[in-house]
């Protein structure tokens, strides 16, 4: 393996000035991807510019919305409690990238620059509407996580920028939101496919205890989303993201825009399913083909949105029943 | 380029003369002898390699050597007491019949000790999170979560 110079910058406005004075430099955080593909050599840069050693690159701040710091792990945001509660879709994501030992090392920051089409915490974020404050030399700026996809492992961050944090809104507690992940085995795998829903639900105070108890039986979601139905419960507002589906994690926009201000029913989730499945542009590959990713979007964008209703009906449940999702 | 670090290694400081590109798995086992840690993959897939820094498991085989400055390392070699008494979860492995090769044991120790260390009574879910990353081709895994279960508290 070729030798390398490895810096340990203290401070973001160091490592960007690092960036710009090095000739051919990386920046790397956690390293579970960069140091494979070193091992690889897919990657032999002649520096390397570390950011584990940055102050004030990890942290989680729950005032006024949501902000991760791009260096916090996948294990510190798995363990934060208020971010399982109200933004439930990033903890899908984080408790199943990887392993313990990966998850105790990678960065949210990482995974997202990495922008491989199957990054596990693209999705919950696109859902939960988060914006990436990224840090050049001449100050930061602020961009939504759509437009920082370009395709696969593109971002629009030029050599001197760095992802700082993430922003994302406050959400009530009539939004839940939920990510699942496709997967042949349970650990260690990466995704066939990814979808995150993120819902904001309306419905008469008086019928919540009845929906309450329609998660509870063993029904099917056509006849649970009919009794969602005669409830009225209403979809204010809606966002699903999808990955491995496109060169980059997309959102289903048409999907969306159809949803926003309908009754929940069996047919509405039928129809955003074969919507969300005709934005999509899957490929065949060693995890899945095309038609079968097809067919799966419409199962899986139906079972996203109603676990995320149940987690705005049934918020304290500790154990969601398997059969659902 | 040669860079100078010391970290605590197994409770003692050392210090020692390493090259960027090396891991904190080829300086444990070429630099200091440590062959008790393993290498399968080495991509971070496998979890042999799997050692505790500052009371967290990682995977060794893909973590930057530079990067341990001045953290706390343990691997199995430290998990015995000093006069070669057995660690509760060691003698619980070979009472349970926990090992058929071998070659994953050492990293599904220091999972294991890691998840017991933060966690006294898991469940059997949280044991499965714990070595979810640690791929044994031999046991099954029954046996192994049977032998960190009955080190677990209260058991």
């Amino acid at each position: 393996m070729k030798s390398y110079e490895y810096h340990k910058p203290k401070t973001i406005e160091e490592a960007i000035s690092l960036m710009g004075s090095l000739e051919d430099a990386k920046f790397i955080a956690g390293g579970t991807d960069v140091m494979v593909l070193i091992k690889q050599k897919k990657i032999s840069s002649k520096c390397m510019v570390s950011l584990r050693n940055i102050d004030g690159l990890a942290y989680i701040d729950t005032q006024n919305g949501l902000r991760i710091g791009s260096g916090t792990t996948h294990n510190t945001i798995d363990e934060n409690g208020h971010i399982k509660r109200y933004y439930s879709a990033l903890t899908d994501a984080t408790s199943r990238l990887g392993s313990k030992q990966i998850r105790n090392v990678a960065t949210i920051g990482g995974n997202i620059c990495n922008a491989a089409p199957s990054a596990d915490t693209a999705c919950p974020l696109l859902a939960l509407d988060a914006k990436a404050v990224i840090v050049g030399q001449n100050g930061s700026k602020t961009t939504s996580l759509d437009e920082f996809f370009l395709g696969p492992g593109k971002t629009i961050l030029s050599k001197e920028e760095l992802l700082k944090e993430f922003v994302m809104p406050l959400y009530g507690e009539n939004t839940g939101s939920a990510y699942i992940k496709h997967t042949r085995r349970n650990a260690m795998d990466l995704p066939i496919l990814g979808v995150a829903t993120r819902i904001t639900v309306s419905l008469p105070d008086e019928n919540i205890s009845r929906c309450k108890d329609m998660f509870c039986t063993i029904d099917s979601i056509s006849n649970i989303l009919e009794r969602l139905k005669d409830e009225g419960v209403k979809c204010e507002d809606v966002m699903i993201a999808m990955g491995v589906v496109a060169p980059r994690p997309m959102r289903a926009k048409n999907a969306e825009s159809v949803m926003k201000g309908k009754i929940v029913s069996s047919e509405l989730f039928e129809e955003i399913g074969n919507i969300a499945a005709g934005e999509a542009q899957p490929r065949d590959s060693i995890r899945g083909e095309a038609w079968y990713r097809t067919e799966m979007i419409k199962v899986l964008v139906k079972r996203a949105l109603i676990k995320s209703i149940d987690r705005v009906i049934r918020p304290d449940e500790a154990f969601y029943p398997e059969r659902l999702w | 380029m040669k860079y100078e670090i010391s970290f605590l290694l197994n409770n003692d400081k050392v210090t020692v003369e390493v090259d960027p590109v090396w891991t904190l798995l080829y300086t444990l086992r070429e630099v200091f002898g440590l062959t008790g840690t393993k290498e399968g993959c080495g991509y971070g897939e496998c979890g042999a390699c799997t050692v505790i820094i500052d009371g967290q498991a990682v995977n060794s085989c893909i973590f930057p050597i530079l990067e341990v400055e001045g953290r706390h390392v343990t691997t199995i070699e430290g998990v015995a007491s000093k006069d070669g008494t057995m660690h509760p979860l060691q003698k619980a492995f070979v009472n349970e019949g926990a090992i058929q090769c071998g070659f994953c044991t050492p990293g599904m120790i220091m999972s294991a000790k890691a998840l017991l260390d933060a966690k006294e009574n898991p469940t059997e879910d949280e044991i499965k999170d714990a070595i979810e990353g640690n791929l044994c081709r031999c046991t099954g895994y029954v046996r192994i979560i049977d032998a960190i279960k009955s080190v677990s508290k209260g058991r």
